[in-house]
């Protein structure tokens, strides 16, 4: 992890966008404008819009980032399909305004936001995160968000609050691969208090300077990059603060092959395959995977005396 | 021409060699997604699958047919089988795991979907070295007995499928219950189900051809 001060430019703008990215804006502006010609109105939330105001962070990387079209149509997102390439087939049919998020349990100030209300609540940033997935590959992102914390202090948890629970939306008609029993719906994840309030842990709502695709977890979505990518859950709706340890998705699915933390760990292997190498997309040869993603430095501290195995 | 055109041999080559036809084709194209060498892996795994319960159904639908000829075609199909589960250890061993011994040993060991996927493909190598009809000759009786290794075999590909998959055992559940059917039918009621069958549907050509295939249990 290389932390460089911020400044004025950002990473996606230093890289010339690649062609395909070109045609699909263009292809996107083009259907705008006849949308635009038939309703008189500009889609402002949708997938591909730059978003504005985004300011550069110190969180940056020397890898070369995936690109675009990898990182929108290579997706495990089983409410769409359990196909890679289900999510971006299918998750046209997602629809993300009208979409609030329920912020309840064991805080001070409960509420209900507008998702348009949510995304202004603090300044966005962007910051080129690795994520790794638990299958055993990796792509390099550049995110747009903000910390989770800044919602969590505006939530005023109280003393009880040890945990909190992200749920992402349940509606088979929006989300046809809840027609599907492969996992028990409504999707669950879950942080520790002091994991969710990382400053590595962003709220995030766009990828490449742009909206969020809905393929990618649009409108709103969690990135904890420090651990595999299930537990960034997509498409949140709710945000409650529990006392006891959550019982996410995975956990309840296959108990003993993923646990709470899930933490990123080379040594810690999944019960039926290695985690010690990855394939990072476009590259021909699997790579070391890094222990915590490569971001031991910034949490290692979390899991002080923790028996990484025990709690996998 | 004509007759080569006329021989279903050719016709069936030309059709096996489809999906390796199709997965160049999109490579040369671009079109393997955002990760090539797990959708060679993938599509070369489920060729081999598909291949070994295509052989597999020969015998019952030669029951049920009373065509006898179909087993001509059967080594060929086997062979196919055969050649995909090559490409994809090759896939695995060379595009995968770069060549590294002591990585593929410890994943031959330690992680029960390859090795049950591994001694498949080990177990198919007899089978395949003794395909031609010399070996048939030199081994008599005892080529069937190698040769039912084939069902072992079939096992253990499904398994290796329903281990590897994180959540969603729908397809690898479908390549089991099509096995199980294939080989219900050589179970002594499954065979008498396939001869009621054809001479419910058939009766010409059971009558015709029913008494001369004797019942063999492959």
């Amino acid at each position: 992890m290389l932390i460089r001060h911020p400044d004025d430019i950002l990473p996606s703008e230093i890289t010339p966008p690649d062609i395909y990215r070109e045609r699909r804006r263009f292809m996107q502006g083009m259907g705008a404008l006849a949308a635009g010609a038939v309703l008189g109105a500009a889609p402002d939330a949708e997938a591909g819009v730059k978003l504005d105001g985004v300011r550069a962070s110190a969180y940056r990387l020397d890898d070369d980032k995936t690109p675009y079209k990898d990182v929108t149509t290579y997706n495990n997102f089983y409410e769409f399909g359990t196909g890679k390439g289900d999510p971006a087939k299918n998750a046209g049919s997602l629809k993300t305004r009208p979409w609030t998020v329920t912020i309840e349990g064991e805080v001070g100030h409960p509420k209900v936001y507008d998702i348009d209300t949510l995304l202004k609540l603090a300044p966005l940033e962007e910051r080129v995160y690795r994520m790794r997935c638990v299958e055993g590959w990796s792509m390099v992102i550049p995110w747009v968000g903000f910390p989770l914390s800044e919602l969590i202090r505006r939530a005023a948890p109280t003393g009880n609050a040890k945990y909190v629970e992200f749920v992402t939306l349940n509606d088979p008609r929006r989300m046809p691969g809840q027609r599907s029993r492969v996992l028990d719906w409504p999707y669950v994840e879950g942080l520790r208090m002091d994991e969710a309030m990382h400053p590595l842990t962003l709220l995030t709502v766009g990828l490449y300077g742009e909206v969020l695709p809905n393929q990618n977890g649009a409108p709103i979505r969690l990135v904890v990059p420090w651990k595999y990518g299930f537990k960034s859950a997509k498409s949140i709706v709710k945000i409650r603060f529990v006392e006891k340890q959550p019982l996410t998705a995975w956990m309840a699915a296959l108990p003993q092959e993923y646990g709470f933390y899930s933490n990123v760990n080379p040594q810690v292997d999944h019960p039926r395959w290695s985690q010690a190498r990855e394939r990072r997309i476009g590259e021909f040869r699997k790579r070391d995977t890094l222990m915590f993603n490569g971001y031991g430095a910034q949490v290692a501290e979390l899991y002080r005396g923790m028996d990484l195995k025990r709690f996998f | 021409m004509g007759a080569v055109l006329r021989n279903p041999k050719v016709w069936i080559a030309l059709a096996c060699l489809l999906p390796l036809l199709r997965l160049i084709g999109l490579g040369v194209s671009g079109g393997l997604g955002a990760n090539p060498i797990e959708f060679i892996t993938r599509s070369t795994g489920t060729w081999t699958l598909v291949g070994l319960l295509v052989t597999l159904s020969v015998t019952p639908l030669r029951r049920l047919t009373g065509r006898a000829d179909l087993i001509r075609y059967r080594r060929m199909l086997g062979l196919f089988a055969f050649f995909y589960a090559c490409l994809h250890f090759v896939t695995y061993v060379w595009l995968d795991q770069f060549f590294e011994p002591a990585a593929i040993a410890k994943d031959i060991v330690k992680r029960p979907f390859i090795t049950v996927g591994f001694s498949a493909f080990v177990l198919l190598i007899p089978l395949a070295a003794t395909s031609n009809y010399a070996m048939m000759r030199r081994l008599g009786r005892r080529w069937q007995q190698l040769h039912r290794l084939v069902y072992p075999i079939a096992l253990l590909g499904v398994i290796h499928y329903l281990w590897l998959v994180k959540k969603d055992m729908t397809e690898p559940l479908i390549y089991g219950a099509v096995l199980a059917l294939l080989l219900a039918m050589r179970l002594p009621w499954g065979v008498a189900l396939l001869q009621a069958a054809r001479s419910r549907f058939a009766p010409v050509r059971s009558c015709v051809r029913g008494r001369d295939a004797p019942a063999r249990t492959n």
